[in-house]
């Protein structure tokens, strides 16, 4: 694939919350010689409702997504592997009659951002560097609907090992979740507390000075519960440190 | 309220368990970590999905099939609506042959339907003969795990309670010497016993064969000396023939444990006969107990399960609460996916939230369950009679301004900067210390990011314009 025009799905978290990684993500795609054009009358793709047991709310607002991009043509991409999961795994069993077919064209042209950029664009590494001097020691922390729901795990570790001034250590159990869940959080919140700790722990153990992801609800999850303890751990997005001058 | 359902859900992490809980599950995660390593794991897994996917479909004819050939065999055969009715089998048997001491092998659904308590009160003796069974049964505690009943507990705890049992100090590093007292007090209840009862791990339709799998030689003498042998087996545990056992037999201790045989498996057609030695009488009792109102509707394949126990252990919310967090017979995403589904009129609604929906559980699931939507439909199906009206009104709230792009953004400025003054006097760093409700959960435990004063819709604007 060659100088594709891009559809950015940039998810509402994303938009309302972490925008700079929007921005880096269209900066990424752009200096890799994609086209990158952006719906704006997309808003969010319904799993906060879906997975709080408000199907019907999700469709209305899943709905929304089909209306904005199924004019579109290209890839669609997203900085966010669970809003992925919701397009791909998702909306192919919660549309029925004829919206289906549109809901399963688009599953199947989106992607989230590692794996477009790995296998799409043929770019296992595409550089970038760690700010500041000296080398710092990150944890990888694979979200798990990327990880479990859509079975990636290679493409943001390649993109990773082609960073300047970092080195990736492995903490133990790398492949638990960190308790984000979405409502999860809110619902069993002592859970979902216990859970970060745990992550946060292993990664500290590690001799990790930050973590790393792709999924904005588990870096707010984990940097908002590392800050609440104060503990000596940065949390960056994948594509924080993919800018090719290490300015976050 | 149903046998299944125990207490009300704790869901709070419980850090009276957890150390012995994630030894045990790291434990598990090695072994099975290699054991996948020797077969072809995603072949084995369809192939076994398919299995039970047969079995579940054709269970009307597949029970009549296995009734049919147990009987032939010499067996009888007792169809249990529910738990009262197969307790009540249970105890009829061992009163007609005039038996009150019993042996009983490790069986989840016995502890589902809540037999403990019915023998008792019938005034039946029956002592759990699985090493991690007898020590939560002598602690008068109930098992936490599917496989490993007593993982909640330390060795120090089952040495103590040796010590109080026998009179004599026990090294709870010493295991063997653990092994041996249990071993030694279980040997005469065993050799004193008039009935074994255990449960079955699958039922060959075709044969009439049940199949007992196990670790440590228990179900071996519950169901040889005994005069009486009651299996009790939940409907769903038929399969069709042998070539499926054949599979399902190295599959579930692969699952369960990672290894590729269990330690010993019991092939069970029919009695004892012509002078052999072992149970003069078979009984086999088939429980439905909300089995078959399953069959036909989404939740079919949560009918496919082998209770191999993987989910509990794959599941980061069982590891952080325990099994007894859940306050069900059953625990964990399987638990939290069945108990709902079988426990008609106890309100088990809180259940399916005992889960992140990571998905490491269908990764674990040596049939495929699909868990993660199972629990998300279960979310939706608990709402359809009882939302709670606050929740219902914000999601409703939310999908309206959401669905709509004008809208969506409004809700994006209000949050980022309509109420910037109100963040920044919370603010640490764009970083808040204390939210509103309804985030406020969230801000008990954890920091939360504030939302920006200029979301990326309305950069990507300024960026058009400045173009």
């Amino acid at each position: 694939m060659h100088s594709p025009r891009v559809q950015l799905f940039v998810t509402c978290l994303v938009d309302l919350l972490y925008p700079e990684v929007g921005e880096r993500t269209v900066a990424l795609l752009e200096r890799l010689g994609c086209e990158v054009a952006f719906p704006t009358s997309q808003t969010c793709c319904g799993q906060p409702a879906l997975s709080s047991g408000y199907p019907r709310e999700s469709l209305i607002v899943a709905d929304r997504f089909l209306d904005a991009f199924a004019g579109t043509e290209g890839p669609i991409v997203a900085p966010f592997g669970s809003c992925v999961h919701m397009v791909r795994h998702h909306y192919p069993r919660l549309y029925a009659g004829e919206r289906a077919a549109v809901a399963a064209s688009l599953a199947a042209r989106t992607y989230e951002l590692p794996s477009f950029i790995v296998e799409q664009l043929g770019r296992p590494t595409v550089g970038g560097r760690y700010p500041g001097p000296g080398v710092t020691a990150v944890a990888y922390h694979h979200e798990c609907h990327m990880r479990y729901g859509l079975g990636v795990t290679e493409a943001p570790m390649s993109l990773l090992r082609g960073v300047a001034g970092c080195t990736i250590v492995e903490p133990v159990r790398s492949g638990l979740c960190c308790g984000f869940g979405g409502t999860f959080s809110l619902k069993l919140a002592d859970v979902s507390v216990a859970m970060a700790d745990e992550k946060l722990d292993s990664a500290l153990q590690a001799g990790a000075e930050a973590i790393v992801s792709t999924d904005v609800g588990c870096l707010m999850h984990l940097e908002g519960r590392a800050r609440r303890r104060g503990l000596p751990l940065r949390v960056h997005h994948l594509v924080d440190l993919l800018e090719p001058d290490g300015r976050l | 309220m149903s046998g299944l359902v125990i207490e009300p859900p704790r869901g709070r992490p419980d850090p009276a368990v957890t150390p012995n809980l994630h030894r045990a599950a790291a434990h598990w995660g090695t072994q099975r970590a290699d054991a996948r390593g020797r077969v072809d794991w995603e072949a084995w897994r369809e192939l076994a999905r398919q299995i039970r996917a047969d079995a579940v479909r054709h269970l009307p004819e597949l029970i009549e099939l296995l009734e049919a050939r147990v009987a032939t065999a010499g067996g009888h055969v007792h169809h249990a609506r529910n738990a009262e009715e197969a307790c009540d089998h249970v105890v009829r048997i061992c009163r007609e042959a005039g038996a009150t001491r019993a042996v009983k092998g490790k069986s989840m659904t016995s502890e589902e339907i809540g037999l403990g308590a019915a023998l008792q009160g019938a005034g039946i003796e029956a002592v759990e003969t699985d090493l991690g069974e007898y020590i939560v049964q002598a602690m008068g505690d109930r098992p936490s795990h599917i496989l490993a009943p007593a993982v909640h507990l330390s060795a120090g705890q089952v040495a103590n309670l040796f010590a109080r049992e026998s009179g004599r100090p026990f090294d709870p590093d010493d295991t063997a010497a653990l092994v041996s007292h249990a071993r030694a007090v279980l040997r005469q209840r065993f050799l004193a016993a008039e009935v074994g009862i255990t449960g079955v791990n699958l039922a060959v339709a075709e044969t009439g064969t049940l199949t007992i799998v196990e670790s440590e030689g228990n179900i071996r003498l519950a169901t040889a000396l005994p005069r009486i042998h009651i299996a009790l087996m939940g409907l769903e545990k038929v399969i069709r023939d042998w070539e499926g056992a054949a599979h399902l037999i190295q599959m579930l201790p692969l699952a369960a444990q990672g290894k590729m045989a269990a330690a010993s498996t019991s092939f069970i057609t029919g009695p004892a006969r012509d002078g052999d030695d072992g149970p003069h009488e078979l009984h086999l009792v088939l429980l439905d107990g909300g089995r078959s109102a399953i069959r036909g509707t989404p939740f079919e394949e949560a009918l496919h399960c082998i209770r191999c126990g993987a989910c509990l252990y794959a599941c980061p919310v069982y590891r952080q609460v325990g099994g007894h967090g859940y306050g069900t017979t059953y625990s964990g995403p399987i638990g939290a996916v069945i108990t709902p589904l079988l426990a008609q009129g106890a309100d088990t609604d809180d259940l399916p939230w005992y889960s992140s929906l990571c998905g490491a559980c269908v990764e674990a699931c040596p049939v495929k369950i699909p868990l993660d939507d199972q629990l998300v439909a279960l979310r939706a199906r608990a709402h359809e009679d009882d939302a709670p009206r606050g929740e219902a009104a914000l999601f409703a709230a939310w999908a309206r301004l959401w669905s709509r792009p004008s809208s969506y953004r409004a809700t994006a400025a209000t949050a980022g900067r309509a109420l910037r003054p109100l963040w920044s006097a919370l603010a640490r760093d764009g970083w808040q210390h204390r939210a509103p409700f309804p985030f406020s959960g969230w801000t008990d435990g954890r920091d939360a990011r504030t939302p920006d004063p200029e979301p990326f819709h309305a950069r990507w604007r300024s960026r058009r314009v400045g173009a």
